[in-house]
């Protein structure tokens, strides 16, 4: 990378894998288990907060100096929800399907934690420039893990991506569904988001074992 | 009945960390020891039983489609339902300073076991969220929001209360090294999410015809799965018009 210094470089590659704000950090659970079933939304979430985080960052990193230290949640919060507020009303706009389908979770992206933690932990003691690095670099390393969750959970449980059928028709029994495959409906409700969640992390920790916690 | 129907489905079939995965953040961070899970359950129950009626009333009266109407004949048309996350989190936020400042005043003994959590509790997603299920779900009266606030905390506590048991007896067991602390309890919440969606089915106690809604959902399948068919074979058809 020319155009980044090795240190800005780390901001957003870290986040990507070796830090990374869901299997690492522990933040952002909750709207990453709940829109992954299918891998449109987990997308378009990714972009949202992609969106929110970047910019967020930015306003409070330049509003740093300026902010009481006994009401910077209050201000975070308020930032947070007047750029949702865009993402919401844009994605009324533009995708309405999708919007009802993300339903209440583009909203509580205000109180996602990757946010709030990112606020606190580097916007507030940094300049705009690496502020919104580390924004970009916290909301990709989300973005990823919440395809990787929609991924499998599309193509196990209902057998397309994106909506198209990679696996063969079920109904017209072509494809992997000739060999007398079925789709796990399972992989669809909820709780199987937790248990990929687990395995990915099991994955990840078995790689790199200095991610291992005593208990 | 409608107040106990609404309470249970909150607490069992709904629950807050099992059905919807609010609050993942604190609920995973805050469960190692019960001790300090039962002290957050608690606060968070509190908070939801104050801000989910603050915010039905908030929702009734500015935001939603005609609820300025009350203010004159001309504010009838607005809609300021765009405005309700900021409304919302904004409530939220000022509700929990107060509470602190409160409870620190007149209680605090339960301010000393509370204090270090209440702030914690303003960025926790199940607070927030529940105002918004409790928006687009349409609860009907003030009465209802109340009880809808405090089941859904006592759903939050039930869950908290459950998994911070667990882990604090899985130390003793041999879990493989990668998959310790978060891993497992990842997993650990996906079965117990399992075991909670069995609830699903007792509110339909008192149905005459319990099967009915089963049968439905296939007959709507097979219905979908027709109308497939027939779409393909338009499809089919008209190609081979083309081909003609």
């Amino acid at each position: 990378m020319g155009l980044l210094s090795k240190k800005d470089a780390a901001l957003i590659k870290d986040p990507l894998f070796d830090n990374n704000p869901i299997t690492i950090q522990v933040l952002g659970i909750c709207s990453a288990l709940a829109i992954t079933a299918e891998l449109k939304a987990s997308i378009v979430m990714g972009l949202s907060v992609l969106f929110v985080l970047g910019m967020g960052n930015v306003v409070i990193s330049l509003m740093r100096n300026i902010i009481p230290s006994k009401i910077r949640i209050i201000v975070q919060l308020v930032v947070v929800a007047a750029l949702v507020i865009i993402v919401d009303q844009v994605l009324k706009a533009f995708a309405y399907e999708l919007s009802k389908t993300l339903s209440v979770f583009v909203g509580l992206i205000i109180t996602n934690c990757i946010i709030m933690g990112r606020f606190e932990a580097f916007a507030l003691g940094n300049g705009p420039w690496k502020a919104f690095l580390d924004g970009i670099g916290n909301a990709g390393g989300y973005a990823i893990i919440l395809v990787i969750i929609g991924f499998f959970r599309e193509l196990l449980g209902s057998g397309t991506l994106l909506g198209f059928q990679v696996l063969g028709d079920p109904i017209a029994k072509t494809g992997v569904y000739a060999l007398g495959y079925e789709n796990n409906g399972f992989m669809l409700l909820s709780p199987m988001a937790l248990i990929v969640v687990g395995l990915i992390i099991w994955v990840q920790r078995a790689r790199n074992p200095k991610l291992q916690e005593s208990h | 009945m409608e107040h106990l129907e609404l309470f249970f489905k909150s607490i069992f079939i709904d629950n807050m960390v099992f059905a919807t995965f609010l609050g993942m953040c604190s609920y995973l961070a805050v469960s190692k020891k019960v001790s300090t899970a039962v002290g957050l359950g608690a606060a968070v129950i509190f908070v939801m039983a104050v801000t989910v009626p603050m915010n039905w009333l908030l929702d009734q009266y500015i935001l939603r489609d005609g609820a300025l109407a009350w203010l004159g004949p001309e504010y009838a048309d607005y809609n300021l339902g765009f405005l309700s996350f900021i409304l919302f989190i904004a409530t939220i936020a000022t509700m929990v300073q107060l509470v602190e400042i409160i409870v620190e005043k007149f209680a605090p003994a339960l301010y000393n076991s509370l204090g270090i959590f209440l702030p914690l509790i303003a960025v926790n997603c199940a607070i927030l969220g529940g105002s918004l299920f409790m928006q687009s779900r349409e609860i009907p009266s003030l009465a209802l929001a109340f009880n809808y606030g405090i089941s859904s905390g006592i759903g939050w506590f039930l869950a908290i209360l459950a998994i911070a048991a667990i882990r604090e007896k899985i130390r003793y067991s041999n879990v493989p090294p990668a998959l310790r602390g978060l891993g497992i309890t990842f997993i650990l919440t996906g079965l117990m999410a399992i075991g909670f969606m069995s609830f699903g089915g007792m509110l339909t106690g008192d149905n005459p015809v319990p099967e009915a809604p089963v049968e439905e959902t296939a007959t709507v399948v097979e219905d979908k799965k027709e109308e497939l068919k027939e779409e393909k074979r338009a499809d089919v058809i008209s190609y081979n018009d083309l081909n003609k």
